[in-house]
């Protein structure tokens, strides 16, 4: 029997100027029927560009140069649009990873499912209403009646997804194509809409193709795997024995990368606490709906350790960080850095005292002015407290050399970094002020799985030569247990639950935190040790 | 220098560039082509242009050298579109950003300060402040800025609205650094683009603006301006078209100028554009 998809040396071609010739270099796979097949690669390996080939969705400018896409032994590449959509719409179903862009916001989902029966089949009203129903009830939404109804705004992340894949699926494609499906979404979130693609595709025998850059996502759903790098498959093949038994150098790293979840042994400190936080409350207020970020949340952190706070959106960890910082004001509650209670002062008190506790912030690209050299950048701070010309040079250099980047790179702009290495200079930023308390709010969730492993690793050998104490935000339980002595677990506003890392991530107590632990994807895969 | 070759690449940017460069070439040699009083008499009433040595472009009505006027008169139009529009911007800059920076009461008390601006046409406004201020041309630059700041203004506050909550600004907060170095030397630097690109709308308005008070002969009576020159045509408009449209020319060039000026400026400023 053919295969399903079997994509035969296939380059595309990029246009001149690009940083690389090729965004797919003589890409070789099939993907059968009844099977997942994980495309897993960094950014910039190419494997969203050649998902985007099969349906004929390359932006402009970007060619297919080479090779054949066999399609139920059809050549997709030959055909006109037309014919290729009408193809690509019965028989090819294809997942976005951003469920709020692929919806259209003036529609509601109902009749955006709808549609496609509209266009691809000759159903009448009443048929098509009530096939959507049907199709929205196996997407596990509850309520479908009132999920058709509604518009994609009024839903969460996990039922917008829900919906698109219900699109998707509509028509019963041969084939589901899915691009990071699950990226944007929460972690207990991801673990529903994964058991439902692995559900569906069980059911309805298709051949699913998982676009992915997180190797835990392809430990749970994943028949076989293609790994790529620059363009290239280093590696294909069953998916047990890549995970276990990685050939390819690549795919060794990339797994190794993988933080495990496993936290080093706990070892209780008694140094003074150099950070409490005192029954602090936040509340929002917007259209007169009031929603509590924070309620009553308290914690501490001692000395020289890391206390993680794990959440998952808007569970109000964001908001916490950016009190301690003072970038939000709580309207009750003591923050207290050593002896000073920093909601208490004034503007220009508190100006005085922010190189006490200093932050670096989660997205590498947006934290850094674009328009200002990064040497002045880590410097800023200290400039404003007096230290001139040539010593601010020098400290620049210093600084750079202590997150490890090349002090001679001092002059240069941030857009001349990868992102890895802007982290570090935001790094470098805080630590200039050489502050008691680091806050760090998700400094390695933006990052390339082998970019936030060199990251944490920087982070933990500055923790030991400088004995920093450190409050590090992050929906990651993986990232958690490699840094974080104690572990704060929030939701909707609440601290459920607060302990040792080795505790809360082994053997969690709050049903909340048994849950979030559940949800880590490839928890029974012991790959990253 | 690579940025000059990039805005040369236009074509229509550099024609702009160069009929700007002329306008300001008329203002520069007004002083030496036509020595004398551009107000005085020179030949006899309503020379039609080509006709008569000296006079290139004929008289007036009243039989003043048009070529002198309309030489003369590029020096009021671009005295009177820079000044204005040095203040309109400084003006709507500073209200702008104070306003999108801070946000909350400052910002609803800015903008409706801004919005009884707006819903006053501004020439209604113009008017009435020449009536009380009077008509001296430098007072006509300082009142048509003072009613030109709100569109600058709105657009810094736009600007500023998305920039503030970017983490880069954040983290000068994180740092300590005081509001006003924030605004002027970390934020204002990265919203001043589409803003520079609009100067050149305030400018050609301010122009126009002018032409059209003195059109309706409140400008200035003492000097000769492109707007007098029309003013004084429009009585001899069947008989000498040419009083009203040589002076008329003069503006749709010097508004043209400046649009494609202003327009190349902007594919110059623009990222996306400019990565090509």
């Amino acid at each position: 029997m053919t295969a399903l998809l079997s994509i035969e040396n296939l380059s595309i071609a990029l246009p001149r100027g690009a940083d690389r010739e090729h965004a797919a270099k003589h890409v070789s796979f099939s993907i059968d029927r009844g099977e997942v097949f994980c495309v897993v690669g960094e950014s910039g390996s190419g494997k969203s560009l050649t998902a985007a080939a099969i349906l004929g969705l390359l932006p402009p400018g970007v060619r297919a140069s080479a090779g054949r896409i066999l399609f139920e032994g059809q050549d997709l590449l030959t055909l006109s649009l037309p014919e290729l959509r009408r193809i690509s719409g019965k028989r090819i179903g294809m997942v976005f990873q951003d469920p709020m862009t692929a919806l259209n916001p003036l529609h509601t989902v109902g009749s955006q499912v709808a549609e496609v029966f509209r266009i691809h089949t000759t159903l009448d009203r009443a048929e098509i209403a009530d096939r959507v129903l049907d199709l929205l009830e196996t997407m596990r939404l509850p309520e479908p009646r009132q999920i058709a109804r509604a518009y994609p705004h009024e839903l969460s992340g996990g039922q917008r997804q829900r919906c698109v894949i219900a699109m998707a699926m509509a028509l019963e494609p041969a084939l589901l194509i899915a691009d990071e499906p699950t990226t944007a979404l929460d972690v207990t979130t991801q673990a529903q809409i994964l058991a439902l693609i692995r559900d569906l595709q069980a059911r309805r025998g298709m051949g699913v193709m998982f676009i992915t850059h997180d190797f835990g996502v392809v430990a749970e759903v994943a028949t076989r795997i293609a790994v790529m790098r620059q363009g290239e498959v280093v590696e294909q093949g069953d998916a047990q024995a890549i995970l276990n038994q990685p050939r390819h150098p690549y795919s060794q790293a990339l797994i190794a990368a993988m933080p495990a979840l496993r936290p080093p042994p706990y070892q209780p400190s008694s140094a003074a606490p150099v950070l409490r936080v005192e029954g602090v409350h936040k509340t929002y207020r917007r259209r007169g709906r009031t929603v509590a970020a924070l309620k009553d949340v308290s914690l501490t952190l001692r000395r020289g350790t890391t206390l993680g706070v794990v959440g998952e959106s808007g569970s109000g960890k964001s908001t916490l960080a950016r009190c301690l910082v003072k970038l939000v004001e709580p309207e009750q509650g003591a923050i207290r850095v050593l002896e000073t209670d920093i909601t208490r002062l004034s503007g220009s008190a508190w100006r005085a005292q922010t190189g006490r506790i200093q932050m670096v912030f989660q997205d590498p690209f947006t934290s850094l002015n674009p328009r200002r050299r990064v040497g002045d950048l880590v410097t800023q701070g200290i400039a404003m407290r007096g230290v001139r010309g040539a010593d601010l040079k020098e400290r620049a250099r210093d600084l750079f050399r202590l997150v490890g980047l090349d002090p001679a790179a001092i002059d240069r702009f941030p857009h001349e970094f990868s992102g890895g290495q802007r982290q570090r200079i935001g790094l470098a930023r805080a630590l200039a002020l050489e502050p008691d308390v680091l806050v760090a709010d998700e400094p390695v969730s933006a990052l390339d799985l082998s970019v936030q492993a060199q990251v944490l690793d920087l982070l933990a050998g500055l923790r030991r030569k400088l004995g920093l104490s450190m409050v590090f935000i992050t929906h990651d339980l993986r990232v958690a247990a490699q840094v974080c002595d104690r572990v704060a677990i929030m939701q909707r506003g609440e601290v459920v639950e607060e302990g040792p890392a080795e505790t809360l991530l082994t053997a969690p107590s709050h049903p909340y935190s048994r849950e979030l632990l559940a949800a880590v994807p490839g928890r029974g895969w012991a790959g990253g040790a | 220098m690579r940025a000059l070759r990039r805005y040369a690449s236009s074509s229509a940017a550099l024609i702009g560039l160069v009929l700007l460069l002329m306008v300001i070439g008329m203002a520069v040699s007004a002083g030496w082509l036509f020595p004398d009083d551009p107000l005085s008499l020179a030949g006899a009433p309503l020379t039609p242009p080509f006709t008569e040595e000296g006079l290139p472009l004929g008289t007036d009505s009243v039989g003043r050298d048009i070529a002198a006027q309309i030489f003369h008169g590029a020096r009021v139009s671009l005295l009177v579109g820079v000044v204005a529009t040095g203040i309109a911007i400084g003006i709507g800059i500073l209200v702008g950003a104070v306003s999108g920076y801070f946000g909350g009461a400052t910002d609803a008390a800015l903008m409706r300060l801004t919005e009884a601006f707006q819903t006053v046409p501004s020439f209604i406004l113009l008017l009435m402040l020449v009536v009380i201020f009077g008509s001296e041309v430098t007072t006509l630059a300082l009142v048509i800025g003072a009613v030109s700041w709100t569109a600058p203004a709105r657009l810094t506050r736009a600007e500023f609205l998305t920039l503030r909550s970017r983490d880069f600004v954040q983290s000068c907060r994180t740092l300590g650094m005081p509001h006003a170095r924030i605004i002027f030397l970390e934020i204002l630097p990265s919203a001043l683009p589409p803003v520079i690109v609009y100067v050149s709308v305030v400018m050609a308005l301010a122009i126009l603006q002018e032409s059209a008070l003195a059109f309706l002969g409140l400008s200035d009576p003492n000097i000769a301006s492109w707007g007098n020159l029309i003013g004084d045509g429009r009585r001899v408009l069947r008989s000498a078209w040419y009083v009203a449209a040589l002076p008329g020319l003069a503006i749709i060039v010097t508004v043209l100028a400046i649009s494609l000026v202003g327009q190349g400026v902007n594919d110059l400023l623009n990222p996306r554009l400019g990565r090509r």
